[in-house]
């Protein structure tokens, strides 16, 4: 147990540094290690193949990603764009919204009863694989067109159609 | 846990990580030997006899150099990156089984660090992570060059990734676990290899295990002719050293890595017909094991002095349209053949 | 499943023994690196070494917006790949279904594979 708050007091601590820190990139660093007590926390819950996507996934795909926008933006000090005090302003107000909102729904909710697990051995990649491809056919697959959308999305994007030029 | 076990595992970690590092800093001797055997002359042969404590000399002249940071750079990346490098290199082989087990008194003590189930996953994982380090390092130097050669190694090691993680997935259809241990010991004998099952895939993981090692003819991040060293262009000192340091283990590492998944690890024909005891054919295991480590350390440095550097735009349709689709058709093929196998015969 | 096939977070700890060995061993070469090597600082040699040729600007510039597309791609492919993971480790016992279904998947993502290499969104010219 005490594994447990030690893991979640750094996931938060790094989690708060992502936020305070002004360089975007040590932003992303603090981010990976929020990342991989994720991780760590997923481990001790024994949820193997969720700890392992997470350390895949989000270390090491989505966050190099971010790490190539970072860099593809031009990060001199010269060239941030200077926000207004109206800017400020409306984030003020919006961040309070979204607080207000968090509050009034943490109160309304009620606390549900701790799920036992009927099986600890859930998370074990086999284990999962056998509900994934029964219980849960249907989402999976159709998960898979949501990747694709996500490609042909990325690849409009990014890239010109080389007739119009 | 009990204590005994912490120990245990504190002076394996420690044993392993030791051999790993002289096994990478001879790595540059050999290196050396090899090019001066395929090229028609001696090597370094200065340092002791045939040139033995030539590492020695490098490692220590590493040491005390002296370190710039540039006036440009940006300091605290720049000295996190060979950290991170160096770090993500060394973390690798703890799943690996170097052999099986040994009987001490009465405690049996296995020799792998961890037998974690998903063994397989967790090698992907450290891989993927491989990249922060040259991003970081090359981002962080400030020079046009090294952002480059940055750049290009952060693209190819991601796309290479790719192909290297269907190819696994044909060979996870085959062994139907993730945990290296396994994967082994259903290798035993000669003829249960995986090679023999997974030849293609092997090709595969093979030519993405040089992408990522960035080793000739993949080396476009550090080619000296373009970008004058590449993302370690700026480093200096045993910063400089650090980065080449987990280049040669990450070669060691996937070397073994290879040996584990397709050559059977630390089987060797005959192993249970000659009616020797366990203890002395896990010793035998641990040398055998080596002796293919080192045959792949060899492949890695023969290519290196055979073929030449790659052109970017291969590269990259090398990896994505050449590699992605041959991998795809080996899972499609292994899947069909499995399944007439396991339905017909 | 048989107990002792049975993975508990335990099996980890040595990975985490592993980690601190490898990150003692290289922030302590650092450190004694920075402390026993000599230390002479001139301005030419803090500048960034660009082959002599004097340097103009830093090194923090926009480019090609291709990396960025190998980059976004190779997340989704990723999570595709990992997507199989479960499904290679227990392909023998789905059977023929499970191949089919993994096919449709598969398939799927090919089509979007199909139409990158079409819209010549990987070629380096």
């Amino acid at each position: 147990m005490s594994v447990f708050y030690f893991v979640a007091f750094l996931s938060i601590f790094f989690a708060l540094m992502t936020i305070f820190t002004k360089n975007p990139v040590h932003s992303v660093l603090y981010l990976v290690i929020t990342f991989f007590t994720f991780t760590v926390h997923y481990i001790l819950l024994n949820a193997q193949f969720l700890a392992v996507v997470n350390f895949i996934v989000y270390m090491g795909a989505i966050m190099v990603l971010f790490l190539f926008v970072l860099m593809l933006l031009n990060l001199n000090k010269d060239t941030e764009p200077l926000k207004s005090n109206l800017v400020k302003f409306m984030g003020v107000i919006a961040g309070m919204c979204l607080l207000v909102t968090l509050a009034a729904s943490f109160r309304l909710l009620q606390i549900s009863d701790p799920v036992v697990l009927k099986n600890p051995d859930i998370g074990l990649v086999s284990n999962l694989g056998k509900v994934l491809f029964s219980d849960f056919l249907l989402p999976f697959e159709i998960s898979s067109i949501l990747l694709l959308t996500a490609m042909v999305g990325a690849v409009l994007l990014a890239k010109n159609d080389p007739k119009k030029v | 846990m009990e204590l005994a076990f912490v120990i245990e595992k504190v002076v394996l970690v420690t044993l392993i990580f030791v051999v790993t590092l002289v096994i990478a800093m001879y790595s540059t001797l050999a290196e050396r030997k090899v090019a001066g055997f395929m090229q028609d002359r001696f090597g370094p042969d200065r340092a002791g006899p045939f040139g033995i404590l030539q590492p020695l000399c490098d490692g220590g002249k590493f040491f005390f150099k002296e370190e710039i940071i540039p006036a440009g750079a940006h300091k605290s990346l720049f000295i996190l990156g060979p950290t991170i490098a160096i770090i993500t290199a060394c973390i690798g082989s703890a799943v690996i089984p170097w052999g099986q087990s040994l009987t001490i008194g009465d405690r049996v003590i296995e020799l792998q660090v961890t037998d974690v189930n998903i063994g397989v996953l967790y090698m992907f994982g450290v891989v993927a992570l491989g990249v922060y380090g040259i991003m970081l390092g090359g981002w962080a130097s400030n020079n046009k060059f090294s952002l480059m050669g940055a750049v290009r190694a952060a693209s190819q090691s991601i796309s290479y990734e790719l192909a290297m993680g269907l190819a696994l997935i044909a060979l996870l259809m085959v062994t139907q676990t993730l945990s290296l241990k396994e994967i082994v010991e259903q290798q035993s004998g000669f003829v249960n290899w995986n090679i023999w099952v997974q030849p293609l895939g092997f090709l595969i993981f093979l030519v993405c295990a040089f992408a990522e090692c960035n080793r000739v003819p993949f080396d476009l991040p550090e080619c000296e002719t373009e970008l004058i060293g590449g993302y370690n262009l700026e480093y200096s000192s045993m910063k400089l050293g650090l980065y080449m340091f987990s280049e040669y283990i990450n070669m060691f590492v996937s070397s073994a890595l290879m040996a584990t998944l397709y050559f059977g690890g630390y089987n060797f024909p005959f192993m249970y017909d000659l009616g020797l005891s366990q203890n002395w054919i896990t010793i035998i295991g641990v040398i055998v094991f080596f002796a293919k480590i080192f045959a792949f350390i060899f492949f890695f440095m023969w290519i290196r002095w055979t073929l030449p550097r790659f052109r970017y735009d291969q590269l990259m349709n090398l990896g994505w349209k050449v590699l992605i689709p041959l991998a795809i058709a080996n899972i499609v093929l292994t899947g069909v053949i499995t399944i007439i196998n396991d339905t017909f015969f | 499943m048989e107990s002792e096939l049975l993975s508990t977070p335990q099996d980890f700890v040595p990975i985490l023994i592993q980690l601190i060995v490898a990150a003692g061993f290289g922030v302590g070469t650092i450190i004694i690196t920075h402390l026993i090597g000599p230390k002479v600082r001139t301005e030419n040699k803090l500048g960034a070494f660009e082959s002599g040729v004097e340097v103009i600007g830093n090194a923090r510039q926009p480019f090609s917006i291709k990396y960025f597309i190998v980059a976004i791609l190779f997340v989704i492919f990723d999570i595709e790949v990992i997507f199989m993971y479960p499904w290679a480790v227990n392909f023998r016992e789905f059977g023929l279904s499970g191949l089919i279904e993994m096919f449709v998947f598969m398939g799927l993502l090919l089509l979007g594979f199909i139409y990158i290499i079409k819209r010549k969104a990987l070629e380096w010219d």
